[in-house]
């Protein structure tokens, strides 16, 4: 009924002389957990950063929930920005803001300015991604690593999103950490309804979170389906990437729990 | 789809309900948001309302929380919930119970609070700066024990830097101010017949006071901010701890090296700008009151007696060592925040001006008996 909420269309990127896609589709259905895979420098955050409209393709477009990125209406691009959230890999929170000003700062953005319904938000906010009303106040710098994923993830909830970018969740997390933030946006994603792209590199968030795999390599999407299809898949890429030891013991982890 | 809606009906038992229906969405509700809270709150008010949800096509969080609000954080003594929306009001409930924090209340002494805070950052700022120019010292003595340790392609680097490059922006400047100096001194020694003395008033001026001071005012500027920001994002990506790691002193490979270069850039500087100033002086004096430059060169050393350029290069030493130090002390201040990065910038080039024109009265006070033509 509703058109897919990303559609890649026939995209080329180009660097300089160095192509990194080359007419490259993909469709994203609302509701999935969608995973891009791939090596180091397959274009996996540039794909991303393009969806979001921070990068201009090549050549090709991307639609999001039907309607193409750049229209050339301001107001337009702008509505269209505020339907989706964005984890940034190193959180990117506003070092001079505090986590309350951080979570808020969108929202104010928009012209919501009652103080107590910003304060009661940002508070449930930062319930749903498990922090405590006290860590309201800490500056960035004075997180963990784990602490400015959740509160990164909590802006990017701020505006009640309909799409939600990941960009590397896990990266730079122990497993413990990791694999609470992993459970973590997957209660989100259940309760909100929300569409999830992640880049990832790591085999135990992609097996524990992604409902179906993209595999990025030599300039394409190489593969699309979930993460048992891929697997069955026979290329050199996809067979080094799931098949060796600490794959299978990443999978073998997932089918036994 | 449809816009967020409500309407108060009453159904046959005679009980008035509140319908509501639509996109209960934070981007649906946004633009409305004013409008929609008060006809919200005043129906909350009446308890004796009720509240229908069934026709809600889609309710966020935000949507919830605006409900939440006019029923004054619990729910209606009648409200229809479909079991799809419950969740979102369940989230609501957990995280209202958790006690609510805001910033540590005010204390009722918080202006001594305050005044002791400053003292202390003041003291702080005093210790550091010791301690930076005590390290320096060592680093000094140590370098001259071991020759071999001198960082000398950093240093070279920093004179290439904060000397050479700027040597077209304090040309310009200096040899504008010239001109306006000359120009307007000129006007005023006409009135008297004075004219020859312009010779004396730009040589001393500029040779003594206005050339060091101009230089160190632009490199100030110029250069210390440059260098606050480089120690300053060197200390964000924690470069200098991976300096420290590998046993490399921070203070003889970044402070030193940048005292060194603007130590000797400085004086060169000074000479250079003063002489393009004289120059502007020379060109003005020429137009306006018809003294020809081979008078004015000839004259120049006559009136201004040379050790008027040695207190010069003295100045120039001094305040290239005080812009550079003052400019490391912040840089190394500055925390990992954007902004920690420009306070500390800002503050460095207005207390690299303030110190180095404190000094410079310093100076003029030291040396009042030093090279006044008899």
């Amino acid at each position: 009924m509703t058109a897919p909420v990303i559609e890649v269309d026939h995209l080329s990127t180009r660097f300089d002389s160095h192509w990194v896609h080359r007419d490259l589709n993909l469709v994203i259905e609302a509701g999935e957990v969608m995973a891009l895979v791939g090596g180091s420098g397959s274009g996996k955050t540039t794909l991303l950063r393009q969806m979001i409209g921070l990068l201009h393709p090549t050549q090709g477009q991307i639609r999001l929930f039907g309607e193409p990125l750049f229209t050339g209406n301001p107001e337009q691009e702008r509505n269209l920005r505020r339907r989706f959230g964005m984890l940034f890999q190193y959180g990117a929170l506003y070092s001079a803001f505090n986590v309350f000003q951080n979570i808020a700062f969108p929202l104010r953005e928009l012209g919501i300015i009652d103080r107590e319904l910003v304060h009661d938000l940002v508070m449930l906010k930062l319930s749903m991604v498990e922090l405590l009303p006290r860590h309201a106040w800490l500056m960035p710098s004075e997180l963990s690593g784990g602490m400015i994923k959740r509160v990164a993830l909590a802006r990017a909830l701020s505006l009640e999103p309909e799409l939600l970018l990941l960009d590397e969740p896990t990266a730079g997390l122990d497993p413990d950490r990791s694999e609470s933030f992993v459970k973590l946006i997957r209660s989100l994603h259940k309760q909100l309804g929300l569409t999830v792209v992640l880049v990832t590199h790591d085999l135990d968030t992609l097996a524990g979170l992604a409902t179906r795999v993209a595999v990025l390599a030599e300039q394409r999407i190489l593969a699309v389906g979930t993460l048992d299809e891929i697997t069955q898949v026979d290329h050199p890429f996809i067979r080094n990437f799931f098949c060796c030891d600490r794959a299978q013991r990443a999978l073998q982890e997932r089918m036994n729990g | 789809m449809g816009d967020a809606s409500l309407s108060l009906e009453t159904d046959a038992d005679g009980r008035r309900w509140l319908r509501l229906a639509g996109e209960w969405r934070l981007m649906a509700l946004a633009p409305r948001f004013k409008p929609l809270t008060d006809e919200l709150t005043k129906a909350g008010a009446d308890r004796d309302v009720g509240w229908d949800l069934n026709g809600i096509q889609s309710l966020d969080s935000f949507g919830a929380m605006m409900l939440w609000r006019a029923w004054d954080h619990r729910f209606p003594e009648h409200l229809m919930l479909p079991d799809a929306l419950e969740p979102v009001f369940e989230r609501l409930y957990v995280s209202g119970k958790k006690k609510e924090t805001g910033p540590e209340p005010k204390l009722p002494f918080e202006w001594v609070v305050t005044v002791g805070g400053l003292s202390v950052a003041l003291w702080r700022h005093v210790v550091d700066f010791t301690a930076l120019v005590g390290q320096l010292l060592l680093d000094i003595i140590h370098v001259l024990r071991s020759p071999k340790e001198t960082p000398w392609r950093e240093s070279s680097a920093n004179l290439y830097k904060s000397g050479v490059r700027a040597m077209p922006v304090t040309a310009l400047v200096g040899f504008l101010i010239g001109i306006v100096l000359s120009y307007l001194s000129a006007l005023q020694l006409k009135n008297f017949g004075a004219d020859i003395f312009i010779v004396n008033i730009l040589g001393m001026g500029i040779i003594r006071e206005l050339g060091p001071v101009l230089v160190a005012v632009l490199v100030a500027g110029r250069s210390g901010s440059a260098m606050t920001a480089q120690l300053g994002v060197m200390r964000v990506t924690e470069e200098i701890d991976a300096l420290a790691t590998m046993g490399v002193s921070r203070s003889l490979r970044l402070v030193f090296p940048k005292v060194a270069a603007l130590a000797v850039a400085m004086p060169l500087l000074v000479l250079w700008t003063s002489a393009i100033a004289l120059m502007g002086g020379m060109v003005s004096a020429q137009f306006q009151l018809d003294i020809s430059y081979g008078f004015f060169i000839d004259t120049l050393p006559k009136v201004v007696p040379v050790a008027n350029l040695y207190i010069a290069m003295a100045k120039g030493v001094t305040f290239g060592v005080l812009v550079a130090l003052v400019a490391c002390h912040f840089g190394l201040r500055v925390r990992p925040n954007t902004e920690s990065l420009s306070s500390n910038t800002t503050a460095s080039v207005v207390s690299a001006i303030t110190v180095v024109i404190l000094v410079d009265a310093v100076f003029a006070i030291a040396t009042r008996k030093i090279g006044m033509p008899i």
